[in-house]
């Protein structure tokens, strides 16, 4: 009998338990900044311990669409700029499951915009990520509601001359408790600051600026995937507590990044078990998650 | 199992539709709703706006209909129950989510409360147009079961069929009530909770480790569920996928998938469909009708037979899956089938597929606002039993 091979084992990366590895590989091209997130996010997910059997992933569709199905947790890939209402029900019908939307900018502000804002107002205990790619890159780079003026897009040869939103504005005005903003290159930052939200009570939403080399960046001359990184690293200015109404994205003008909003208000479920509480006293039973069955 | 005393208002109760819909909903275990304001339905969660916190249930009302259709897809996810409702213009916004219950094989019941259309239509005046819409409103191939109270007491027996039938298949149901069913106010009784009949969600026990929330289990040809939560990993997507969840585009797993979607309701259709018959035996003219349609034709089939005309009486309580085993085996035999229906010619088109040119097909249609006179409907029985 032979003496045994010692056997050599690659160390299996941290991150890997939370990936569903028999998906891979993945469809995001080369240089595109959402694999970089879902790193963040796994690392988030360890840092603060999260009990992966009581955390939900959400998504909508697009290349960010796709996280839903490549973690290794319960996950839906809904319908379009649907992700947060479905959110909302999964989170309201199990009050102790943390529900993660994770989406991209169309997705989220274009035909989810009014989804969005409502969760927002009514502080849906639900965390945002928002990879902010700034086209919509599944469909080949046409203009979204969070393209900067002038560039060019698939729908804008000319280039584009529509406003883009102010993420953080917007999501601060329409009453989210905590608001980040991030690009791909800050990736200690950005693990952190999810795992910062994933302990906050409220609608949290944290954008992360990301980049599409194969279409944005191309067709704007803006290099590949590692000159996006130069670009975010030159361009970044970290401002923590700035005001959101000053940190709109241009072409290549400074991108700040930092946390933006913290604040404190009582989420949906409070206030609604509050108010029905005091309201109908002892009539009032509070519904205690699955029922059925 | 039996119903939970919880929700169930046992009595002799004076109630209009909308109202009494909501009590079957309860009754059959719905402890969620997300609903959107709109004409004639939103009595339906108004009343559930008001029961839901006394009986450990959630109710929210969201920015639009998209929203509210897809906000039960998530609670029921999260393991509970749920439901929607709505009217014309509103069930038009929530097709894409019938699509996506269909698609991930979600238990829900959507209500929609008929009104005259298209557009605004007429939003306070009845119609039963939306017949072919729930059918096949959303893209793609797949199937859907549809139940048509033609009564208050009905609204509430048949809400609780949609809710176990939503969880016997995995396929959303939908109650097609109309204004006049719905505002219409008669004695309903409900039962003592231990004699209703409630369907339990299909909780799978098989292994984690090789559990598949999309693999047929028994003659349903329907996967038990697992709901987030309970560390099965699941993952449910509106792409093509395989047992898994997993997404696979190619033609093979589309076949697969698309073809159990459809088949688990076709190959299941006779004990889906119910339907109300009378003297169909020995009749020379068939008078096919179903929700509020079905008790003005009653008075037309009663003047025919009083006039010593041979008639009877098909009404569809199951529309879809349509019942077509029953309408291939009376067309042979009688001389025609009068199909009265509040809308210029849609069910009427099923039974003529399924009558196959063996008798005279006569549709009695109405572009809605108000129903029948009987004697629009005796009038065609005249003529077809010439």
């Amino acid at each position: 009998m032979s003496s045994p091979i010692v056997s050599i084992t690659a160390p299996a990366n941290p991150v890997e338990d939370f990936l569903r590895t028999d998906r891979m590989p993945h469809i995001w091209c080369p240089g595109c900044g959402i694999g970089t997130t879902v790193n963040c996010f796994t690392r988030a997910l360890l840092e603060s311990n999260t009990d992966l059997n009581k955390l939900s992933i959400v998504s909508g569709i697009g290349c960010t669409g796709r996280v839903a199905g490549y973690t290794n947790l319960d996950s839906f890939h809904t319908t379009h700029g649907r992700a947060i209402p479905f959110a909302t029900g999964l989170k309201l019908a199990s009050p102790d499951m943390t529900v993660v939307v994770y989406s991209g900018d169309g997705d989220l502000f274009a035909i989810g915009g009014n989804h969005l804002i409502h969760a927002a107002r009514r502080n849906i205990d639900l965390k945002v990520i928002c990879v902010n790619n700034l086209t919509y890159a599944m469909t080949g780079g046409q203009t979204g509601p969070a393209t900067p003026l002038d560039v060019i897009t698939a729908t804008a040869p000319y280039g584009t001359y529509d406003p883009a939103f102010n993420l953080p504005y917007l999501v601060e005005a329409a009453g989210a408790v905590f608001v980040a903003r991030w690009t791909t290159f800050h990736v200690k930052q950005l693990a952190r600051s999810m795992a910062e939200m994933f302990k906050k009570k409220g609608f949290c939403f944290i954008e992360v600026v990301s980049p599409c080399p194969t279409l944005y960046q191309r067709r704007n001359k803006m290099g590949d995937g590692l000159d996006t990184m130069k670009f975010y690293k030159e361009m970044s200015k970290t401002k923590h507590g700035a005001p959101t109404n000053e940190v709109g994205l241009t072409k290549s003008g400074e991108i700040i990044v930092g946390k933006f909003v913290d604040r404190e208000r009582p989420d949906f479920a409070t206030m609604m078990n509050a108010h029905l509480q005091h309201e109908l006293g002892d009539q009032y039973i509070q519904a205690e998650g699955p029922v059925c069955g | 199992m039996h119903a939970d005393p919880v929700g169930v208002l046992t009595g002799a109760h004076f109630l209009d539709g909308d109202h009494a819909a909501c009590e079957g909903a309860i009754a059959a275990g719905a402890r969620f709703s997300a609903g959107y304001p709109i004409t004639p339905s939103t009595e339906v969660v108004e009343r559930f706006s008001h029961r839901a916190p006394k009986i450990g249930a959630t109710f929210i009302q969201m920015e639009d209909e998209l929203a509210a259709s897809i906000a039960i897809l998530g609670a029921v996810w999260g393991g509970v129950k749920a439901f929607t409702v709505t009217s014309g213009p509103g069930f038009s916004l929530m097709m894409e989510h019938i699509g996506y219950a269909a698609m991930t094989e979600t238990p829900c019941v959507f209500i929609d409360v008929q009104r005259g259309g298209p557009s605004t239509g007429l939003p306070t005046l009845p119609a039963q147009a939306d017949m072919m819409q729930v059918k096949w409103g959303s893209h793609g191939d797949y199937e859907i079961i549809a139940l048509c109270p033609n009564s208050p007491q009905e609204c509430f027996d048949l809400t609780i069929k949609a809710f176990n039938f939503s969880e016997q298949y995995r396929v959303p149901v939908f109650v097609m009530m109309d204004e006049v069913v719905g505002h219409m106010t008669e004695k309903v009784v409900i039962p003592r909770a231990e004699e209703i009949e409630v369907e339990p969600r299909r909780w799978t026990t098989q292994d984690k480790s090789s559990f598949q929330l999309f693999a047929p289990c028994g003659e349903e040809q329907t996967p038990e569920m697992a709901k987030a939560g309970d560390g099965y990993q699941v993952h449910v997507t509106g792409l093509t996928h395989d047992e898994r969840g997993y997404p696979n585009m190619t033609p093979a797993v589309q076949d697969r998938m698309v073809r159990r979607l459809v088949s688990k309701i076709r190959d299941n259709a006779e004990k889906i469909c119910l339907t109300e018959q009378h003297d169909i035996e020995g009749a020379d003219v068939v008078v096919v009708s179903y929700g509020i349609t079905s008790r003005v034709a009653q008075r037309a089939v009663e003047t025919a037979r009083a006039e010593g005309l041979k008639v009877g009486s098909l009404r569809l309580i199951t529309a879809w899956p349509f019942p077509e085993h029953i309408i291939r085996a009376i067309a042979p035999k009688v001389k025609g089938i009068v199909v009265a229906e509040l809308n210029l010619g849609q069910m009427v088109r099923e039974v003529e597929r399924c009558a196959g040119g063996q008798c005279r097909i006569a549709h009695v249609g109405h572009a809605g606002g108000t129903v029948h006179k009987p004697e629009q409907i005796l009038k065609a029985i005249q003529e077809v039993a010439r």
